[in-house]
């Protein structure tokens, strides 16, 4: 894959398709600041998120990435940290 | 200890209807919804029929978070308990989550989530397999969805015992009512109409290579030549009597009456089958004899061997020719663990309309003294039925099932 | 009192320990058998390691038909049944075939023998439209598990009710626990129970992977299964099974059979939850526990010691203390608890009853088994975990219980039979 850059579009089509979203939670909404918890997504549907990021961007997340990155922003972020990683390397 | 158990919702999901209202309407026209596949090309295997419920899309019903983490088989229990929840009038809150419990059985789990799992790990690599396989696929999942889905957190089960499942599900979930709890989720959902499935299934060796859809699945028929598999299932709710009638339920079916169950010995033994010896212990615990039943749900496997076995076990318990048999499964195919469920909802059906549903596309074979219910559904005063199910490796399970007084 | 069910013979086939005497001695000398997965290349996988049984179908009786026909968890079923059924003396010859029954227990059936005729079939996952040419007849006893069941009723000669019990992680339990009440209520007077699984293969590994529910502690294979520890970092996965002779204690006194325990108390309980996750506070299995004691018409004071779930997931250790100290009160402080999954791994739904059979030998040699590995307390989990060593400790009674997807939570309470004459 060869993609640069992990845009919270990605990853609200990468949470649609690995885990639905919950009625009354509106994806399109301001949610880069809500805890995923609170937008529906517990352990389960985070791990196939993680699972599904990693094998579509080429990253590896460690065990914590998931726990420590609790809303849409920091793992956005986390995600280019690790592409930006890869490039240098 | 002996408690009177009663079913007062029902979901189901066939080949020819879902819900209630729309099975029954089929079946009792005898509407056969046997087809060639169409979930996948079925050119290249010797069996190319089945019973495939072609309108359900699980996107109408339930929320998308469930969507992905569900095999078919999962999202039609899923619904099919919602329904059975609002046919029994019970409104959460209504009894007590402990007291509420669900016992399922499954034949084959979700295979064709599995098959997609599988085939992710040996083309792509282990790391694509999905975070949901782990129950997704599993026996118990169907168990598992419905208590979170309704908040129940009573007893829970889950039986495997190929076809014969269903009805033993439904015998664990009067056990447990028995035992205290006031309602309990039972019957069997299975949907493995994918190659994968589809290719263990042809194994067993028993499926029909007719590619007729009218003359494929014949049970008691001198040109029986195998089963069609289907998808779906049924299931039901169970309430202990007084508490049912405590809350005011205002749609009991009837009473699960008596259940029995037993394994053939093994192959070459020279013993006799065990469907008869189930059939009289299922007699037995409903404390009804042989003339108080009205109508046979026969198991129909469709083979002969398996057809003369019924046959000689029902005229050996009735007497030749004196009850009624059907077999409407002629419709929708051989449903594994949801076949008994399904037979369960038409034999209260049946009563409700008094009319016995028929044996569809079926010829009776001189070889078999059974009465038949054959062509068109018949008139009859149902008060009590007998339902059967056997699965393979010699699984033999009978329930009696009585109108409410 | 209606009618008693009490254990009678024993089979056991586990990681480390084929046979009852091999598989006490494994635990009462608290060494594990933990490895480096050695069925198949593991470095693909993030967890590595695994309690392997090193098990010869021949050596241990079954024929070159049975062999081809069973996967490798039908076949640990068949040998632990006929263990059972010897070591209890019984011959059902004697008897009406009818009135003995078979509940075994599984959790994911035939899933080592799917994964690899599937491999098979689809040319490693080349094919959509898998090749029904290169399946074996075989294949339709791996679709539907209660195969299983069909075995060992053929092995034993039990005809009455049969069927598999599968509710994930606590089927070991449930089996036991349906065919108690079959013999309860008086359906049968025979039963051969148990459970058995042998997942051990590249699909479990990787849908465990994708969870991160299997440890990643591959450096040290030995040492890897930690409950309540504070350095555990997931389950290891295991293989095996255990099966039982369950009769009436009448009926059985009447033969003279050696009685190895009652089954006094049981009950199962979902947490209406989540899939894989727990509830913190531990209702539904202390639910579960109290409804187990209540049947035994027994006293938390008289639990003499806990074989716990204890797969060494951070949530279920705390889950489960939280839910002992909710059921038994100051009891549970008073009470060793271990987990046997530090030595023989998480065998899935075998491991439920082959805990059963493990309580039961703690009985009747008055000795505790150890947690191995648990050298640095959790301050989250604070009960008496027998750490690394078995103890000498009067054992009259014992609670077991499980807990497994699907937010099923299991408890059973095993009691020598005298107990309730006193």
């Amino acid at each position: 894959m060869s993609n640069l850059e992990f845009t919270l579009e990605d990853l609200k089509r990468i949470l649609l398709e690995g885990a639905g979203a919950d009625e009354g939670v509106d994806l399109d909404g301001d949610i880069l600041d809500t805890d995923f918890e609170e937008l529906g997504y517990e352990s389960l549907a985070l791990l196939e998120t993680g699972g599904r990021i990693e094998r579509e961007y080429g990253v590896e997340f460690d065990d914590d990435t998931l726990a420590e990155n609790r809303t849409p922003r920091a793992l956005v972020a986390t995600v280019n940290a690790l592409l930006s990683e890869r490039v240098a390397a | 200890m002996t408690a009177k158990v009663v079913v007062t919702g029902i979901g189901v999901a066939t080949p020819n209807g879902l819900g209630v209202d729309d099975y029954w309407a089929a079946t009792r026209v005898g509407r056969n919804a046997i087809g060639r596949v169409t979930r996948f090309d079925p050119e290249q295997y010797p069996s190319k029929l089945a019973g495939e419920i072609r309108e359900f899309v699980a996107e109408d019903h339930l929320p998308s978070r469930l969507i992905p983490q569900t095999d078919r088989m999962t999202r039609l229990a899923l619904v099919a308990a919602d329904c059975a929840f609002t046919d029994a009038g019970v409104r959460p809150g209504d009894i007590p989550e402990f007291d509420m419990g669900v016992v399922t059985a499954s034949t084959s789990g979700g295979f064709e989530f599995g098959q997609n799992e599988l085939k992710k790990l040996w083309s792509q690599g282990s790391q694509y397999v999905s975070a949901y396989q782990s129950f997704a696929w599993f026996y118990a999942v169907n168990s598992g969805q419905i208590s979170i889905r309704n908040g129940m957190r009573g007893p829970s089960g889950v039986v495997v015992s190929d076809q014969a499942g269903g009805l033993d599900a439904i015998a664990q979930a009067r056990r447990q009512i028995r035992k205290g709890s006031k309602l309990i989720f039972s019957g069997g959902f299975d949907a493995s109409i994918c190659p994968w499935g589809w290719v263990a299934q042809i194994a067993g060796g028993r499926m029909t290579t007719s590619e007729d859809a009218d003359r494929a699945y014949l049970p008691f028929d001198a040109n029986a030549s195998g089963y069609v598999p289907g998808e779906g299932g049924a299931l039901l709710i169970l309430e202990d009597a007084e508490a049912a009638r405590g809350r005011g339920a205002e749609n009991v079916y009837g009473e699960i009456a008596g259940y029995g169950a037993t394994i053939d010995p093994k192959p070459g033994s020279g013993r006799e089958p065990g469907l008869r010896r189930a059939i009289e212990a299922a007699l037995a615990d409903a404390g009804l004899a042989p003339g108080d039943i009205d109508v046979v749900f026969a198991d129909a496997a469709g083979t002969p061997e398996l057809d003369r076995i019924e046959a000689e076990a029902i005229s050996a318990v009735f007497g030749p020719g004196r009850v009624p048999v059907t077999a409407p499964k002629t419709m929708t195919g051989r449903l594994y663990s949801g076949a008994a469920p399904v037979d369960v909802v038409a034999a209260f059906l049946s009563m409700r309309e008094g009319l016995i549903p028929p044996t569809t596309n079926v010829e009776l074979s001189p070889a078999y003294d059974i009465d038949l219910v054959t062509g068109a559904a018949r008139t009859a005063n149902v008060r009590a039925a007998l339902v059967l199910a056997r699965g393979q490796g010699g699984f033999n399970s009978a329930v009696v099932v009585r109108a409410a007084d | 009192m209606g009618r008693r069910v009490v254990i009678t013979g024993i089979g056991v086939l586990a990681p480390g320990g084929i046979g009852t005497k091999n598989f006490w001695s494994l635990l009462s000398e608290g060494r594990t058998a933990t490895r480096r997965i050695s069925f198949f290349d593991p470095s693909p996988f993030r967890s590595q390691v695994a309690a392997e049984a090193d098990f010869d179908p021949e050596l241990h009786g079954l024929g070159p038909q049975e062999i081809r026909r069973m996967d490798r968890a039908a076949q640990f079923g068949v040998v632990t049944a006929r263990e059972a059924l010897a070591d209890s003396g019984l011959d059902l010859a004697g008897f009406d075939p009818y009135r003995a029954g078979v509940t075994i227990g599984s959790a994911v059936g035939a899933t080592t023998g799917l994964d690899n005729e599937y491999r098979v079939v689809s040319d490693d996952g080349r094919l959509d439209l898998v090749d029904h040419t290169y399946a074996p007849n075989h294949l339709y006893n791996h679709f539907v598990p209660s195969s299983f069941a069909a075995e060992v009723a053929w092995a034993t000669g039990a005809e009455g009710p049969a069927t598999v019990v599968s509710t994930g992680c606590t089927s070991g339990i449930d089996s036991v626990g349906h065919a108690v009440e079959l013999i309860r209520e008086g359906t049968t007077d025979i039963m051969i129970t148990g459970a058995t699984d042998a997942p051990i293969s590249p699909i479990t590994m990787a849908c465990f992977d994708a969870i991160k529910a299997t440890t990643s502690r591959n450096d040290d294979p030995e040492h890897a299964s930690r409950p309540f520890d504070g350095t555990r970092n997931g389950f290891v996965l295991g293989e095996g099974s255990a099966a039982f002779v369950l009769e009436e204690l009448e009926s059985a006194k009447k033969r003279g059979a050696r009685i190895y325990a009652e089954i006094a108390g049981y009950a199962s309980r979902c947490n209406a939850f989540h899939m894989t996750g727990l509830r913190p506070d531990g209702r539904e299995m202390a639910e579960a526990i109290k409804v187990a004691l209540d049947e035994a018409r027994m006293n938390p004071e008289q639990i003499d010691y806990i074989n716990a779930h204890g797969s060494g997931t951070k949530q279920n250790d705390r889950h489960e203390t939280a839910a002992f100290k909710l059921s038994l009160g100051d009891h549970a402080y008073r009470t060793p608890v271990s987990s046997i999954k530090s030595m023989v791994g998480h065998s899935l739904g075998a491991i439920g009853s082959i805990e059963i059979a493990a309580s039961v030998l703690a009985m009747e040699n008055n000795v505790v088994p150890p947690t191995a590995n648990l050298h640095t307390p959790d301050p989250e989990c604070d009960l008496d975990y027998v750490p690394l060593t078995a103890r000498e400790h009067r054992t009259d009674a014992v609670l077991t219980v499980g807990s497994g997807f699907g937010g099923f939570q299991s408890a059973m309470v095993l009691a020598r039979p005298e107990r309730s004459l006193a």
